[in-house]
């Protein structure tokens, strides 16, 4: 998708032929003028965005990685107590964070979670908004607002709305209960059971979530040519035949995009989990991004190198996967 | 597909709205819970009824008592910096890598790809100490670069889609009437992509206006906080007074469902442009 993967790639300049051993510096320098002058608009344009990315997001990560590598905790950081100025005595202590990490039973039992969360919600929020889309691609009186209606969890920040549930869940005052009671019916510990508290906050999820796939895979359907369905039809294919032989490959380029970005956005999905039940009860929903920030921001001493550790695997595994997924894509025959 | 339909059966009609009518009530209910909650008296914020003593009360309270109004001004200009800012980012990064092979195109593609997958966690300290050594914490510019950060990748990959779907020469022809590649970008494919400005706008003005973790670390002071923040305070302040809250939810949901009203035609249509082939 993002990437191309054909030859169309110009020649990097110091790649230019060589003519000849006698003036490398002048060629080299002349490589450099006329790669300047062919992409100087290209290079231009997205001049600023390479800018702020570098400052704010390479800063942040080379100094997430060092102190990754070093044993950096409140403690023994450089900080200031009144007017003493106290240097930091941090050491550098090589992968250890990391190994430490994978022998952690509790980073094991986050890892497993948030793993399982990721596949639920995304598996769920793309079988319901496939079937929305489906419903909405028919020819359906008052389609227009199904869809404005549908598309309501989207438009409406996200803390307001996690605010909402929390409201609709509440044990002792939510509406949930209420009526749940009111029907003769025990009150549900939503937030409160470490079982029931996971499926909350996935069913949350998947309602946030739900709007952005139904819509995309919509639009997908949308460009889906109407006559492979009649041709199918003439040939006696059944309504399942023809959604698993027509409409699912024709939904596949839409498919493989928004799985893989809500694969990285539900993994690393903060504001639900924290906002809902702050990793709690105990700690049954705590994912590794609410863990690692839990370390930085709440725990007593802050553990910034750990935390930094458990940041900077997040993102290699989200990288790996990155990979893989294309790589299958590929081997598939998926240009992407 | 739609023009092959027979008429539906009845029963299928009947099972195809009530699907539909019981996910749109879903869709609709929490925020709509909301909505009647806040129009009760505080005391009665927890009852089941639809409707009790309609007041506004939470409203003008939550007005006239607290720093909501300026929370909401400073929330305001973050999020309408971030969306000016942003698309017109998202359209000169987006037209660049969708025309011109240029090297570092590759890498820079991956690299808005990678951001996205940026934990948070390992952003937020060494960006703090960023900002404050550059003096931007409790500044809005420093909370607009941050989520210019966070949404100018995703909406570059969606902008790259739209111009892909418009005809290289159209851009040709800009070239032969002697406009510069920033003129053609300009004044002839910028008015095409007017779907993908709607959506690249809706994306990062929503980005700008919900994001809680951020605007809470760096905002500090009531006279500076967004409202992400400041309804934070509001939750101690508060507690399990539901009233003031829901006004609240409210007041802060109608700015995001104006800019959704207006951007969302152009939604499924900018989606597809930019999923297919982003």
């Amino acid at each position: 998708m993002a990437v191309h993967t054909g030859p169309s790639v110009a020649k990097a300049p110091g790649k230019a032929t060589v003519p000849g051993p006698r003036r490398p510096a002048r060629t080299r320098e002349s490589g450099v003028r006329r790669a300047l002058s062919t992409h100087w608009y290209a290079w231009t344009m997205v001049a600023p965005v390479v800018i702020v990315l570098a400052i704010i997001v390479g800063y942040p990560l080379g100094r997430g990685i060092w102190l990754s590598l070093t044993d950096a905790t409140e403690a023994n950081v450089e900080r200031t107590i009144g007017v003493n100025h106290i240097p930091a005595t941090y050491e550098f202590t090589g992968l250890q964070n990391y190994v430490d990490a994978f022998g952690d039973p509790v980073f094991l039992q986050r890892l497993v979670w948030t793993i399982v969360w990721t596949v639920a919600c995304v598996s769920i929020t793309y079988s319901l908004g496939l079937a929305l889309a489906t419903l909405l691609n028919r020819q359906v009186a008052g389609r227009g607002f199904y869809r404005m209606a549908l598309v309501v969890p989207w438009a409406i920040p996200g803390f307001v709305s996690v605010f909402s549930w929390n409201f609709l869940y509440n044990e002792k005052h939510g509406l949930l209960n209420k009526i749940l009671v009111g029907g003769g019916i025990d009150a549900v510990p939503w937030l409160n059971d470490p079982t029931i508290a996971k499926l909350s906050v996935i069913a949350v999820n998947v309602w946030l979530g739900v709007p952005f796939m139904m819509v995309a895979l919509l639009g997908g359907l949308q460009s889906i040519p109407g006559d492979l369905y009649e041709a199918a039809e003439m040939d006696g294919a059944s309504a399942w035949q023809r959604f698993r032989h027509i409409t699912l490959p024709g939904l596949r380029p839409v498919s493989t995009t928004v799985i893989l970005l809500s694969t990285i956005w539900t993994f690393n999905m903060f504001p639900v989990i924290f906002l809902l039940t702050r990793g709690g009860p105990g700690d049954a929903t705590e994912i590794l991004v609410t863990q690692a920030f839990r370390m930085t921001f709440v725990d007593s001493p802050r553990n910034f190198s750990t935390s930094a550790t458990w940041g900077v695997i997040i993102l290699l595994l989200l990288l790996v996967f990155a990979f893989f997924y294309r790589r299958v894509l590929k081997k598939q025959g998926e240009v992407w | 597909m739609p023009n092959t339909r027979r008429s539906r059966s009845p029963l299928a009609s009947i099972g195809l709205h009530g699907t539909l009518l019981i996910a749109t009530v879903v869709a609709v209910f929490p925020a709509l819970w909301v909505l009647l909650t806040s129009l009760k008296p505080a005391k009665f914020a927890t009852t089941t009824d639809f409707f009790h003593d309609t007041t506004l009360a939470n409203y003008t309270h939550l007005l006239g008592d607290t720093k909501f109004l300026t929370w909401f001004g400073n929330s305001v200009i973050v999020a309408a910096t971030t969306t000016v800012i942003g698309v017109f980012l998202a359209a000169t990064t987006g037209y660049a890598v969708s025309r011109f092979r240029f090297p570092g195109m590759r890498p820079l593609m991956w690299v808005l790809l990678i951001t996205q997958m940026f934990p948070m966690a390992i952003l937020i300290v060494p960006l703090y100490n960023l900002f404050s050594s550059m003096g931007l914490l409790n500044q809005p510019v420093g909370l607009v670069i941050t989520y210019l950060t966070i949404a100018v990748p995703f909406c570059a990959w969606m902008m790259k889609g739209f111009f892909d779907a418009i005809p290289v020469e159209i851009d040709e022809s800009g070239r032969v009437d002697g406009l510069n590649p920033f003129g053609t970008f300009w004044r002839l494919i910028l008015p095409l992509a007017r779907p993908g400005l709607a959506v690249t706008g809706f994306y990062s003005f929503i980005t700008a206006w919900g994001e809680v973790a951020y605007a809470s670390a760096f905002m500090v002071g009531e006279d500076n906080m967004t409202l992400a923040g400041g309804l934070q305070t509001f939750v101690n302040q508060y507690t399990a007074q539901w009233g003031p809250m829901t006004a609240a939810s409210v007041l802060i949901a109608v700015p995001a469902v104006i800019v959704f009203v207006l951007v969302q035609r152009h939604l499924v249509t900018g989606m597809t442009a930019g999923a297919t082939k982003g």
